[in-house]
């Protein structure tokens, strides 16, 4: 009797094991960069900011009335070098990309447009850092999409690339019925 | 051997010096508060927010841009006269539950509250089991040779 309830406790440890080194090692596949967004599902704080371009004043209007990408960019910022050629692909393509030059100076930021090309339909001036903070963005590149209502929906964390397009940003504009995300 | 040995305690006192020295902090920015309880407030909650970019550091520590421009927020906060819980709800807001060390209970952290403690019941639990049954084989051998 004693014999064979001791037989059977013996695996608890190496159930536990399993069970634990399961857990870790989902654990160990993610991204810790990758924050969730706190913001999903919330409207684009307000703001009033003015434009690279124009240099009228931006408000939150701006990033409404259209799916739009919010790209976070600064010419201090390696990673925006990277990704700068697959934002143009996605301008040509039809994407509306609003920038924001983040912690930037303006006169570098019109150099590096005119250098590398210019993805933006506009581009915000966030020189403070301010609306960055509001947007909970702590480095960048990051990006946001943002709905015809003017919420976030999703935020990408890093370089813009054609994977993180296709597995986040397609098929989000897809089920919305969205031509941009590809066919259905 | 004999001649450094002079040099021993002067040794140890730069060591103990060493050991005293506080721990060289990143931020080395000045903020005026109004009063001691402000520059207080200041410290405990810059300890208390975590760095979204270089993780494992708090703000207080961290020399990244996005720590710097958190603690002028809070200052300017603390100075506006907001309370803590503000100041920690504005960026839980904003950067959700991870940028504060200490989470909220709710049920999704309920495991890292919980989790310690039920490990330790469980742990107590196996010792009881142990115990008692060692115990009553102990007292079976002795009903075999009495």
């Amino acid at each position: 009797m004693s014999n064979k309830n001791t037989g059977l406790w013996v695996f608890v440890p190496l159930v536990g094991f399993v069970a634990l080194a399961i857990l870790l090692a989902s654990g160990l596949g993610r991204n810790p960069e990758e924050l969730p967004s706190a913001l999903a599902g919330k409207p684009v704080p307000a703001f009033s900011k003015p434009s690279l371009i124009s240099g009228e004043t931006l408000t939150e209007e701006r990033l409404t009335g259209q799916w739009q990408l919010l790209n976070v960019w600064g010419t201090w910022c390696p990673t925006c070098y990277v990704e700068h050629p697959y934002l143009l692909e996605l301008a040509q393509r039809g994407v509306p990309i609003v920038g924001m030059d983040y912690k930037d100076e303006d006169d570098k930021a019109r150099d590096y447009l005119a250098r590398y090309g210019n993805p933006f339909t506009e581009v915000i001036v966030d020189a403070d850092g301010q609306l960055g903070l509001d947007l909970g963005v702590y480095g960048a590149p990051e990006t946001f999409l943002i709905n015809p209502r003017g919420e976030i929906v999703l935020r990408h964390v890093g370089e813009m690339n054609p994977r993180a397009w296709d597995e986040k940003f397609a098929p989000v504009l897809r089920q919305a019925g969205n031509p941009l995300g590809g066919p259905q | 051997m004999n001649r450094l040995f002079p040099l021993f305690p002067a040794l140890a006192l730069t060591l103990c010096a060493l050991l005293l020295a506080s721990p060289l902090r990143a931020a080395i920015d000045i903020y005026q508060f109004d009063n001691t309880d402000q520059q207080d407030r200041f410290h405990r909650l810059t300890e208390e927010l975590r760095c979204p970019k270089c993780q494992n550091q708090s703000i207080a520590d961290s020399d990244a841009e996005i720590a710097r421009d958190m603690r002028e927020r809070t200052a300017r906060m603390i100075r506006d006269g907001h309370s803590d819980q503000e100041v920690v709800n504005f960026f839980v807001d904003r950067y959700g539950d991870f940028v504060s060390y200490r989470p909220p209970v709710n049920e999704r952290t309920a495991i890292l509250w919980m989790g310690p403690l039920g490990l330790l019941l469980l742990g107590v639990l196996a010792i009881v089991l142990l115990v008692r049954r060692a115990s009553r084989r102990a007292e079976l051998e002795e009903d075999d040779h009495p």
